[in-house]
């Protein structure tokens, strides 16, 4: 038996867990000098998902007495698993924040059964009654911002013609493809959307052929839902197309290309979870929010957004904001084999759990998920 | 078409675009590595090369502003990573395999490392020659925007095949390659041949790395090689140690990887993961078909570690 590394392991985590539990006990709020744990599946500087995310992180590290670990590139495997056991026992950290979809099940549930009195906070995944109670999981309703780049993208396009360039048929994927093209076809209804599967996050040589491909087929405004779009959009408006950002404001890639883009807005968020911690009321289990909570945001209009344009897209966000809210997926919803997805007359709000499991493509998508 | 479309025209025209725009990272890998295997050693470590290049000549580009200039510095830093390999590979009971792996691991770390700060600027590109100004279909006109460096490398192709036939260090790499003993025999340092093709075959490679930062797909990011260097090393066993095989190899890996994007965009949308595996079922195809139990790979360098 390998006692050497068993002793020593075992030693620091014991050691750790009986400070931390001392801890934990004394202090019934965070106090001064917190660490907060951050992992990230990519490059944390990647222009896009993770580096999002980074920026929340560095929002977070302004505040006195909270201290950030961070580490990049941590597969979805248990390799996060032993990132979060030595952010907790090697530094001490009592707030965790595994940011990559497939970190949730089964890995952040069984570190979050093992460290009870820990919290740990997921992106994107589905906390359900099941769940342990330390463990939470939000988002963001990114599909609104999606919603509005479609108004844009249908009021700009030419052709009529938009084109998507994804990663994976997952359901937070589908929504977005399917929100931008609600979002087109609410202002011009012979819009399509071509979507495109490059089959992972970061492939940017299929990104790039993906990008050439939809505008060999006469779409002329893009969008993506990849972790780094900059090679969509840098490709796109190379040959000329129009192209709507994705998880941070990528216009300075492309000035006269840009229209606008869904942007997420953790810098706003994860302060906002610090204080809900330090005021002792806690972040709620099943946290997600939209335009009108600030999660997400949209980018500045580009110069080649037409007044009409701008104006729908204005009004679009002024419904979003508004006090009774905005549902995207109405009843009667159709997808694009010609099922009906929403039966007539439940529209589905943005807060329905349903649409988190979404599986379709509307109407006025080509492509499909398999 | 009144609308700008071409239709199913797109999935040719793809897979014509895909095979010159794609292709110039493999064929200058594998034209390097085959000058290197020639002389009687692997070195793995190109998709490193591959990466330190791209990332090297967009920080060069960015800094400078000159696109070429970059692609100098990614061949210089190929060079050094090439002779770094040969250097540690000279020491006695040195397994070639290992240090490249070791470098690949070195090189992409390294360009990671260095490259942090270059992932949101955008650097000067390399300029593109417009060969579609016969055609008025923008479709063609974009497939036809060929980058210098895919021709040097198609021209690059013959010349290696006739260099190793008749010139003399062409002969001499393969003397090294084939017998070691033999080339000493003439009185030339086997370590010393290796090292300058290993030398060489990482400034190509580096060369090719700057095609994937300055042109296609045309900025650094840490996904950008996502194991081409490894394919393109894959590719000249396939290749069988030869440049105009290599080339051809090269092409048809390109097109490949233009098929699964080109189907989905004109609507053959079922199974895009198959069609997006085109590159590698195509390697394991080839392989299969042409590997025999019964002897060594034909034109395989004798003194490869893999087949002594």
């Amino acid at each position: 038996m390998d006692f050497g590394r068993i002793s020593r392991r075992h030693l620091l985590q014991g050691g750790a867990a009986l400070t931390l539990g001392a801890a934990a006990g004394a202090r019934p709020a965070f106090a001064a000098e917190t660490t907060i744990g951050f992992i990230y599946v990519g490059s944390r500087d990647d222009y896009g998902y993770n580096q999002a995310h980074a920026q929340g992180a560095a929002a977070l590290k302004k505040i006195p007495g909270l201290k950030v670990v961070e580490e990049e590139k941590v597969p979805e495997t248990d390799a996060v698993e032993k990132t979060i056991e030595s952010m907790i026992n090697l530094d001490g950290a009592t707030l965790l924040f595994p940011t990559s979809f497939g970190y949730y099940n089964p890995h952040m549930i069984k570190m979050a059964t093992k460290y009870p009195k820990l919290r740990f906070e997921h992106c994107g995944g589905l906390w359900t009654d099941k769940d342990p109670k330390n463990a939470g999981s939000y988002f963001g309703y990114i599909d609104e911002a999606q919603y509005i780049s479609g108004i844009v993208a249908g009021l700009t396009s030419k052709s009529g013609k938009l084109g998507f360039v994804a990663a994976k048929p997952i359901p937070q994927v589908l929504r977005n493809i399917n929100a931008f093209t609600l979002g087109a076809k609410s202002v011009n209804p012979k819009a399509t959307t071509q979507v495109i599967f490059t089959g992972d996050w970061s492939m940017p040589v299929k990104e790039a052929e993906a990008t050439n491909s939809l505008i060999d087929q006469g779409v002329d405004v893009l969008t993506c839902h990849v972790d780094g779009p900059k090679t969509m959009v840098e490709n796109a408006a190379r040959r000329g197309a129009f192209v709507c950002g994705y998880h941070t404001n990528q216009s300075a890639l492309a000035p006269k290309a840009y229209l606008t883009g869904a942007e997420w807005n953790w810098e706003a968020l994860y302060p906002k979870f610090v204080k809900m911690i330090a005021a002792g009321e806690g972040i709620p289990n099943f946290y997600r929010g939209g335009l009108k909570e600030e999660i997400v945001k949209t980018s500045p209009y580009g110069e080649a957004v037409s007044a009409e344009a701008r104006k729908a897209a204005d009004e679009a966000k002024a419904k979003f904001l508004s006090a009774e809210g905005f549902a995207i997926f109405k009843g009667g919803l159709v997808d694009n084999k010609g099922k009906t997805v929403i039966p007539a007359g439940t529209d589905r709000g943005q807060k329905d759990p349903e649409l988190e499991k979404m599986d379709y493509l509307v109407e006025g998508v080509i492509g499909a998920t398999s | 078409m009144a609308d700008g479309s071409i239709g199913l025209w797109t999935v040719p025209l793809a897979v014509l675009g895909g095979a010159i725009r794609v292709s110039t990272p493999f064929l200058f890998v594998s034209l390097g590595e085959c000058i290197t295997e020639r002389s009687g050693r692997i070195n793995l470590g190109l998709e490193g090369t591959l990466v330190m290049g791209a990332m090297s000549a967009y920080g060069i580009s960015y800094l400078t502003g000159s696109p070429w200039l970059g692609v100098l510095a990614a061949g210089i830093t190929g060079a050094l990573l090439g002779a770094l390999h040969a250097g540690i590979c000279s020491l006695p009971r040195v397994n070639d395999v290992a240090v490249g792996i070791a470098l690949m691991l070195f090189g992409t770390g390294l360009a990671f490392y260095l490259g942090k700060p270059l992932i949101e600027p955008t650097a000067p590109r390399l300029p593109a020659i417009d060969f579609g100004w016969w055609s008025d279909i923008p479709q063609v006109r974009a497939a036809l925007r060929i980058n210098v460096l895919f021709l040097i490398g198609v021209v690059l192709a013959p010349i290696l095949y006739w260099a190793f036939r008749i010139t003399r260090w062409g002969l001499l790499i393969r003397t090294a390659g084939e017998s070691s003993d033999a080339a000493r025999a003439m009185g030339h340092s086997v370590l010393l041949i290796r090292l300058r093709a290993t030398m060489v075959g990482g400034f190509l490679a580096g060369i090719g790395g700057s095609f994937l930062s300055l042109f296609y797909p045309g900025s650094w990011n840490e996904g950008l090689s996502s194991g081409q260097g490894i394919t393109a090393v894959a590719l000249v066993i396939f290749a069988r140690w030869d440049p105009l095989l290599c080339l051809w190899a090269s092409l048809a890996f390109g097109g490949a990887a233009a098929l699964g994007p080109a189907l989905q965009s004109v609507g053959v949308t079922s199974g895009y993961h198959l069609f997006n595996a085109a590159p590698y079922i195509l390697t394991l195809a080839i392989m299969i078909i042409t590997c025999s139990p019964k002897r060594t790979l034909t034109g395989a360098p004798a003194e490869l570690s893999i087949t002594r």
